[in-house]
């Protein structure tokens, strides 16, 4: 009872800080409330996000308590406040030791901040200008470190480390992956690995902006630019449904690099290396240079106006020939919202509703659901207050590495999360309960679960429930998960990527909203790309336009697997970014004209397409992204597209009047924001409520069972051309994963190389054996090379040892 | 396979296991309590694996005790009692702090190195001695200059006394 009043009013003490009396929460550390008051205390080890181990020394301030001084001056960094503390950050004591610590520091620090990358930005240069001595009075040598091979994102200078163990701290506090210790002792002392293994993980290249100095430094943007001769301008991660907030840092309209822009609603002040290394993709060899025309199978650069006439004459020739029902759009789901409405109404306009983002989707049985976009229905710093959690065909790690770090907080305050996958993962932390079900069984599963929800409320069975079969074994794997999740005060159910490509995926999403309304939570989708919440609100789907009026029209998986005559993709690579790429290059082949709007040239596109026209990416374009939350954010361009790309929406726009369409006239982006935002402002998360029944009589799989998903790097185009991400152990080569007990009975060893198949497309990668895999099912990742064109990312498949293979 | 014929590279024997066991029972089993036991493990898989710590010995004492390598990895290059590198069967540590340098241990110190041919923090290619470096105060004063050998100390040191201690290793 007690403690529930003081977390209402928590307790308050005076502090005085160099003569201003504060109130401050009780138990802060000094420099906590200074920091917050504009009172500047030097440092160099303390974050505000991270553990206090007050081993630099600099914060150094003179603390008087009850008027007595205390012997020495005290870090302020691990003292806590008290009432009555008086606190000096620039007393004559207080300075001294700060210089005293500062000229100690630099005994060993090189001079070398003409050749260093964090010169201009670097504290300890900065702190140095204010504490520092003009001249050394060390006359021995400095001390040499050999540098470390951390990979192909993270740079290492060790000589210039002043070991203040952000980086540490870091990857055993947030990353959850422990990978940098502090080695050896003393003067000695090192941050390293010891074992030259590196660092991988997923929010690596944080501890390149934590380095207080020039040790740890960017690899790609090594050496190419200036702090000083940068300009920083907003943006948006166009990489997950999170939308983490970033600073883009350009020189004369080249981005040199991406960092983390602090939002505590967000992304805090991290980002993940998707986000902070993707934006190489721009400045890709290979991006599109200008718009191309296939003639008699033979492709030819044009310029723009013969490029749109020729994509507007196609798209009319195959409505006036075939009728609008024979046009089918599909759009990435990380496009901005501008472009999702204007892509859309122009297919409207030319009389067809085939129009689709959900391109990884497995099953589209419960179609576009009318009371709300997919998202999560909760807030993102909600999730780490969450008492337990709910993963439905989830890896957010990969998915969205800040969402999973939201999570992990919920984990490490003692909450409950726990995951229904397909197979195990690698997670960086506890989960509470993990279970692994074959990918046909997961429907069951949550069934099962949803009962066990029930049971433990004491409530009746929900009938709808009875649809699906029992499994005792679940059952009762199943109860104890149920109870956590009825105990809890704060739960959500979410579900993730490998529910979005589940062939019984509608299943799950009732399944899952019936879970959530027995617990009386929060429900969340954490949904593909960056923009699927947009693309509900833009209209880009083809069971509703923007303005909410219901329609009927051809989903993906129809348009593909029925092919169409003419097809429009925009920001797609049709061999990694769609469901079932087999289906898709079958579509593509047989059909009259296909226009695609690419940011990134591939052959594969250049075999589907008959017109590409090049859009500008990352950085190149104004427009807004609406995370799962619902949360709009927009942003503006910073650099001219490269090459001849134009902006998509001025090029939709321009597509509109050679279409001699009505009612595109706009100048600027925001004029098309606004009008969306007009018609959709009422408009919130919402879960689906169709009800679907089980497959058909779902036979006992024959065969095995290919479940995938893109790997973490390459989820879109613009991260899969970005050279340094591509170089990481994330995007390695395609294997294809298989439960060891599998690997025996088909006579696979270790490494072989075996020829999978899928939809008669057959691609050639070595076996990798792992219990994570459930028998008769197998990983192979999507959109890396190796697998690009197979067919489904959950449907069968069939795996044969390749001749002549060892 | 008797345990003794080779040492283990990789994984924790049972005995091991056992010993360790023994001293994860003298702290709380929280994670911090597992964490006082890194020592004492380290002590006894050093002892086990021809005097030095190989990398994925030390990997398996961390999955013992349920924690990151590099924690392990902190604590073992920390103390000058480890070793992570292949080390000498013994060894020898020469003091140099106050009492010892004021009788002499310099010299004792380029004898020895001279003698073997290594200098300090380096083994005799035999594999037979390693010359540790960086030793402090061993609380010998009175018999400096001093030194230990494994788990002896010897004092009063000479430049014939190093040949007949040194000689005598196996």
């Amino acid at each position: 009872m007690s403690a529930e009043v003081k977390t209402q009013q928590p307790e308050t003490v005076t502090v005085h800080i160099d003569g201003q009396a504060i109130e401050a929460r009780k138990g802060a550390p000094i420099i906590e409330i200074a920091d917050a008051h504009g009172i500047d205390i030097p440092r160099f080890c303390y974050h505000s996000k991270l553990s206090a181990p007050a081993n630099c020394r600099m914060c150094l301030v003179d603390v008087e308590m009850g008027g007595r001084p205390a012997p020495k001056p005290l870090p302020a960094c691990i003292t806590t406040v008290a009432d009555g503390m008086v606190v000096r950050t620039a007393s004559e004591r207080a300075l001294k030791a700060q210089r005293g610590v500062m000229e100690f520091l630099l005994i060993n620090h090189p001079l070398d901040c003409p050749i260093c990358d964090q010169g201009g930005e670097c504290e300890l240069q900065d702190l140095a200008l204010g504490y520092g001595r003009s001249v050394s009075r060390f006359v021995e040598r400095k001390r040499v470190v050999k540098d470390e091979n951390l990979g192909p994102l993270v740079a290492t200078e060790m000589t210039r480390c002043i070991h203040c163990t952000r980086c540490v701290r870091f990857l055993d506090e947030v990353a959850g992956t422990s990978e940098l210790g502090a080695m050896y002792r003393g003067e000695h002392t090192e941050i390293s690995t010891l074992v030259g293994s590196g660092v991988h993980s997923e929010l690596s290249g944080n501890i390149i902006d934590l380095c207080p100095v020039g040790a740890l430094t960017s690899r790609p943007y090594r050496f190419t630019a200036r702090s000083w001769e940068m300009l920083s301008h907003g943006g948006i991660a166009p990489h997950d449904c999170l939308g983490s907030n970033i600073d883009l840092h350009q020189v004369r309209g080249t981005v040199k690099r991406v960092v983390p822009h602090d939002n505590e609603a967000i992304n805090e002040c991290w980002i993940s290396d998707r986000d902070r290394f993707s934006y190489e993709g721009i400045y890709s060899p290979e991006r599109l240079p200008s718009p191309q025309i296939k003639t008699h199978g033979e492709w030819h650069s044009v310029d723009w106006q013969t490029g749109v006439e020729a994509a507007a004459n196609a798209l009319r020739e195959v409505v006036e020939q075939h009728g609008p029902n024979a046009l089918g759009g599909l759009i990435s789901p990380s496009a901005t919202t501008e472009e999702l409405f204007l892509f859309s109404r122009i297919l409207r306009a030319l009389g067809s509703n085939n129009i689709d983002s959900r391109l990884r989707r497995g099953d589209y049985r419960d179609g576009v659901q009318s009371a709300g976009f997919p998202g999560i229905e909760m807030a993102v710093p909600d999730l780490e207050q969450l008492d337990a959690a709910l993963l439905i065909g989830a890896y957010p790690r990969h998915e969205q590495p800040l969402i999973n770090h939201r999570l992990r907080k919920s984990a490490q305050r003692g909450g409950a999360v726990m995951a229904i996958n397909p197979r195990a993962f690698d997670w960086n932390f506890a989960l509470s309960d993990e279970l692994v079900v074959s990918a046909a069984q997961m429907p069951t599963a949550l069934a099962a679960l949803a009962r066990a929800v029930a049971k433990a409320q004491g409530a009746k069975v929900p009938a709808r429930l009875a649809v699906w079969p029992t499994d005792e074994a679940i059952e009762s794997n199943a109860q104890a998960m149920a109870e956590k999740l009825v105990q809890s005060q704060r739960s959500a159910v979410l579900l993730g990527g490998l529910a979005e490509a589940h062939p019984a995926g509608a299943e799950l999403r009732e399944l899952g909203a019936i879970m959530a309304d027995l617990l009386g939570c929060g429900y969340g989708e954490l949904t593909p790309g960056s923009n699927t919440a947009g693309a509900w609100l833009a209209g880009a789907l083809p069971g509703r336009r923007a303005d909410g009026e219901p329609c009927e029209g051809l989903n993906a998986s129809a348009m593909l697997n029925h092919p169409l005559k003419g097809y429009v993709l925009w920001g797609l690579e049709p061999e990694h970014d769609l469901f079932d790429g087999a289906a898709a290059q079958t579509a593509f082949a047989q059909a009259e004209a296909v226009v695609a709007f690419a940011s990134h040239d591939s052959p594969a596109l250049r075999d589907a397409a008959s017109v590409l026209l090049p859009i500008a990416t990352l950085g190149e374009t104004a427009g807004t992204l609406v995370n799962a939350e619902g949360r709009w954010q927009t942003f503006a361009g910073v650099g001219q597209p490269q090459g001849e790309a134009r902006p998509g929406w001025r090029l939709l726009r321009v597509l509109a009047n050679v279409l001699e369409l009505d009612g595109f006239e706009y100048q600027a982006p925001d004029e098309i924001h606004h009008e969306l935002a007009a018609i959709t402002q009422d408009a919130a998360v919402g879960r689906s409520s169709a009800q679907v029944d089980p497959l058909a009589s779902e036979p006992k799989p024959q065969g095995l069972m290919r479940i995938g998903l893109p790997a973490m790097f390459n989820v879109d185009p613009l991260c899969r051309h970005a050279e340094s991400l591509q170089q990481s152990d994330h995007a390695a080569v395609a294997e294809v994963v298989v439960n060891p007990a599998d690997a025996q009975r088909l006579g696979f060893v270790e490494g072989q190389s075996v020829t999978v198949t899928q939809s008669q497309v057959s691609r050639t990668m070595p076996v990798s054996l792992s219990q994570a895999l459930p028998i008769g099912s197998v990983w192979v990742a999507a959109g890396i090379e190796g697998s690009e064109g197979l067919g489904a990312l959950m449907g069968p498949i069939s795996l044969k040892a390749t001749e002549g293979g060892a | 396979m008797s345990e003794s014929a080779a040492p283990l590279e990789a994984g924790l024997s049972e005995a091991e296991c056992k010993a360790i066991d023994q001293w994860l029972s003298r702290f709380p089993a929280t994670p911090q309590g597992k964490r006082s036991a890194i020592i004492p493990s380290l002590h006894i898989i050093q002892h086990n694996s021809g005097g030095w710590l190989p990398p994925a010995r030390l990997d398996a004492v961390a999955q013992y005790l349920d924690m990151a390598p590099a924690r392990v990895y902190e604590v073992a290059t920390f103390y000058g009692m480890f070793e992570v590198k292949p080390a000498g069967r013994h060894k020898v540590s020469i003091c140099t702090n106050i009492s010892c340098m004021l009788r002499g241990s310099d010299d004792i110190v380029a004898y020895a190195e001279k003698k073997l041919g290594i200098s300090l923090g380096e083994s005799t290619p035999d594999g037979r001695i390693m010359l540790k470096r960086e030793e402090e105060c061993l609380a010998a004063c009175s018999g400096a200059p001093m030194m230990q050998v494994d788990e002896t100390y010897h004092t009063d040191l000479t430049p014939e006394k190093i040949d007949q201690i040194l000689d005598e290793l196996e």
